[in-house]
């Protein structure tokens, strides 16, 4: 990434060089979602719900995982599982 | 620079006959610049189209209001519009009628030429008795009176122009212009 | 090759030439026959493009945006509410640096509903940052649309470009226009290729947000380009000039000025009357000279400054008025020639509005109005619309 000092500095419009896979949104997270994979029946709804395609299914028939690098905590998760196989925790602080 | 109007009927064709006589003028080499009244329209209601004809180039982008020749394609418009309004003295007129210049009612002092356009039309099958598309054998009958356009221009210009029945717009053109005489 | 064709034809033509990649236009009178004939070259395949109906003016600039960050060259056509409808992406079109061409056949806004010609849609658009090119007939039209890809196009500007005509007035009127070879064209106009673009194997996002901290950068560099871009006009012109054998001056024409006692600044299709009469009072000695704008933006302040040295006094027409302090062309030559100091006596004709004519009679009365101010050393009034209905009705 060049340093920016003046506007000679500047490409003629805004446009942005990485991915944001490079930007790690679970940093945000107050609460983090839990899956209990016994009561889990792989309905596949967190997947569907997840407004941030946080919820990870590697192939079909698989249990969900919780990609905790961007999940920044919603709930949504929780809230729509029919099972409630997710519940919301308290984020540990390192 | 010569400065000319037709008036017409919505589906006479006076638009098209008004390009039709740029391209057979610049075709002779001249400038040309063809337009109608801008203005909404509709079958039947009065056209207005003008054609401006020079040896220079042309640079008015203005409307005509003294023009040196009239064309009427339809002689009940005389009734309704002051088709004379501004011609010059010494301009001259094209009607498309059947009577002679003394049955008409022409309220001008001007030269009067005068063609059957519509009975030349129908008889090359152009439009319908209701509707006869005179604009072709009218502007035959014109270059008669202004010869700087040549009568093999016009024709190429009609068959160039013209949306269909090329062949018969052409021929309806050169009917005109070989019966035409200057009254 | 000579061909008699409307100016509507002559832009349609244009882009063809320019073999547009991506072409979407709503129909509005009086540009409505632009996008007939391209949807009939489309569909009898002499198109290079492709034609894409969409259901607004807004779709139709928001799509060419689209297109144009994919590399597409991008064209498009419009006039008075179409033109207003798509305000907002056109400044999108600015920010994004997409060298979108549109030809404007400019027409008054409503209500009153007018669908006759007036520049009031375009002059409304002069803050959009887009370049803005008037044509004075339909060959211009043609050319200007052609220059107008190798001027906007080019790394230093990446801006997108107005080319206008004044509705009906243009639009609607049959002129000779030299149709030119497709080959010269080609050599004339290089392929489309933008420094920044979208590409699928390097992906990146475009027009995101930007702090504050550094947002009048970006700002500042289109302000620069778009000085920039008056040198770039210049040159286009004069390359255009040895390949086609036809100039237009860039950004602006002094026509008879040499030795001029006073001076009528305008653009558009008036040019042309203007010339006519200028020509034809110089018969009877009268000395009066034109200046044709043909680049509003960037506004050639350089070119008009020299006013202040050529005459003592300089009329502008417009035929629009916004509402300011006299009407919007006015304004800018005005702030073109100033100079602290400098006496030169201005005055502002508003007419030729919503279709109403201007004819040679008034352009006429127009120049014998500034000599008049010349004799007598003052303006009488700082705007003058003409012809106005007096009272008696009649105002021809």
């Amino acid at each position: 990434m060049p340093v920016l000092k003046t506007y000679k500095d500047l490409p003629s419009t805004p446009v942005t060089f990485y991915s944001t896979e490079s930007n790690k949104t679970g940093t945000w997270r107050t609460i983090r979602p839990i899956l209990d994979e016994s009561k889990c029946t792989r309905c596949y709804i967190c997947w569907k719900f997840c407004p941030d395609l946080s919820v990870d299914v590697a192939k079909e028939g698989d249990f969900p995982s919780i990609d905790y690098d961007y999940c920044k905590g919603c709930g949504v998760c929780a809230n729509e599982c029919p099972s409630d196989a997710i519940h919301m925790e308290k984020e540990a602080h390192k | 620079m010569i400065e000319i109007r037709l008036h017409g009927r919505g589906g006479q064709g006076a638009v098209v006959a008004s390009e039709m006589l740029a391209r057979a003028a610049v075709r002779d080499g001249m400038h040309a610049s063809a337009f109608p009244f801008f203005g909404v329209e509709r079958r039947g209601c009065p056209v207005t189209a003008f054609c401006r004809i020079d040896d220079k180039p042309i640079r008015i982008h203005a409307g005509i209001y003294e023009p040196d020749y009239v064309i009427v394609l339809d002689p009940g418009l005389m009734a309704l519009v002051d088709v004379f309004q501004g011609l010059k003295p010494e301009g001259k007129i094209l009607i498309n009628t059947t009577r002679s210049r003394e049955d008409l009612t022409i309220k001008a002092h001007n030269k009067v030429v005068i063609v059957d356009a519509t009975g030349i039309a129908l008889k090359h099958g152009l439009g319908s008795e209701t509707a006869p598309i005179v604009n072709t054998a009218i502007i035959g009958a014109f270059v008669k009176m202004f010869p700087k356009i040549s009568i093999d221009s016009l024709l190429e210009s009609v068959r160039e122009a013209a949306p269909v029945k090329k062949e018969e717009n052409a021929s309806a053109a050169r009917d005109a212009y070989e019966i035409t005489k200057e009254v | 090759m000579i061909e008699v064709m409307t100016s509507n034809y002559a832009a349609a033509h244009g882009a063809r030439l320019s073999k547009v990649e991506v072409i979407a236009a709503y129909p509005i009178t009086p540009q409505s026959s632009i996008s007939e004939k391209l949807a009939e070259m489309s569909v009898k395949g002499e198109l290079h493009g492709q034609y894409i109906l969409v259901e607004s003016e807004h779709s139709a600039m928001s799509l060419l945006i689209g297109a144009s960050y994919v590399g597409a060259r991008t064209y498009t056509a419009t006039s008075s509410h179409g033109l207003a409808l798509m305000h907002e992406m056109l400044y999108w079109a600015t920010g994004a640096r997409r060298p979108i061409v549109m030809t404007i056949v400019s027409r008054a806004m409503a209500p009153p509903w007018n669908i006759w010609g007036d520049q009031m849609d375009v002059i409304g658009e002069r803050d959009t940052g887009w370049m803005q090119f008037f044509c004075e007939n339909n060959q211009e039209t043609l050319d200007t649309t052609i220059m107008s890809y190798r001027i906007a196009e080019d790394r230093s500007v990446m801006l997108p470009a107005m080319v206008i005509e004044d509705g009906f007035i243009l639009s609607h009127t049959f002129e000779a226009v030299d149709l030119p070879d497709q080959d010269d064209v080609d050599d004339f106009l290089p392929k489309f290729n933008p420094e920044l673009k979208i590409d699928f194997n390097d992906p990146r996002r475009f027009g995101g947000l930007v702090m504050p901290d550094w947002w009048s950068e970006f700002r500042f560099r289109i302000a620069q380009d778009m000085e920039d871009a008056k040198k770039k006009i210049i040159e286009v012109d004069k390359e255009f000039e040895k390949k086609f054998g036809r100039s237009y001056g860039g950004l602006v024409e002094f026509y008879n000025c040499d030795d001029a006692d006073v001076i009528l600044a305008l653009a558009g299709s008036a040019v042309g009357t203007a010339k006519h009469v200028s020509d034809k009072m110089r018969e009877r000695g009268k000395k009066v000279g034109v200046v044709k704008i043909k680049t509003l933006r960037p506004l050639p302040a350089e070119e008009l400054t020299k006013l202040n040295d050529m005459v003592p006094v300089v009329g502008v027409f417009d035929r629009s008025f916004n509402f300011g302090h006299g009407g919007g062309i006015f304004s800018e030559i005005r702030n073109g020639i100033y100079t602290p100091g400098g006496g030169l006596l201005t005055k502002n004709y508003v007419g030729g509005m919503g279709g109403r004519d201007f004819t040679p009679k008034h352009m006429e009365w127009v120049f014998e109005d500034l000599l008049r101010i010349k004799k007598e050393g003052k303006v009488d009034r700082m705007i003058e619309w003409i012809p106005l209905r007096d009272g008696t009705g009649r105002w021809y």
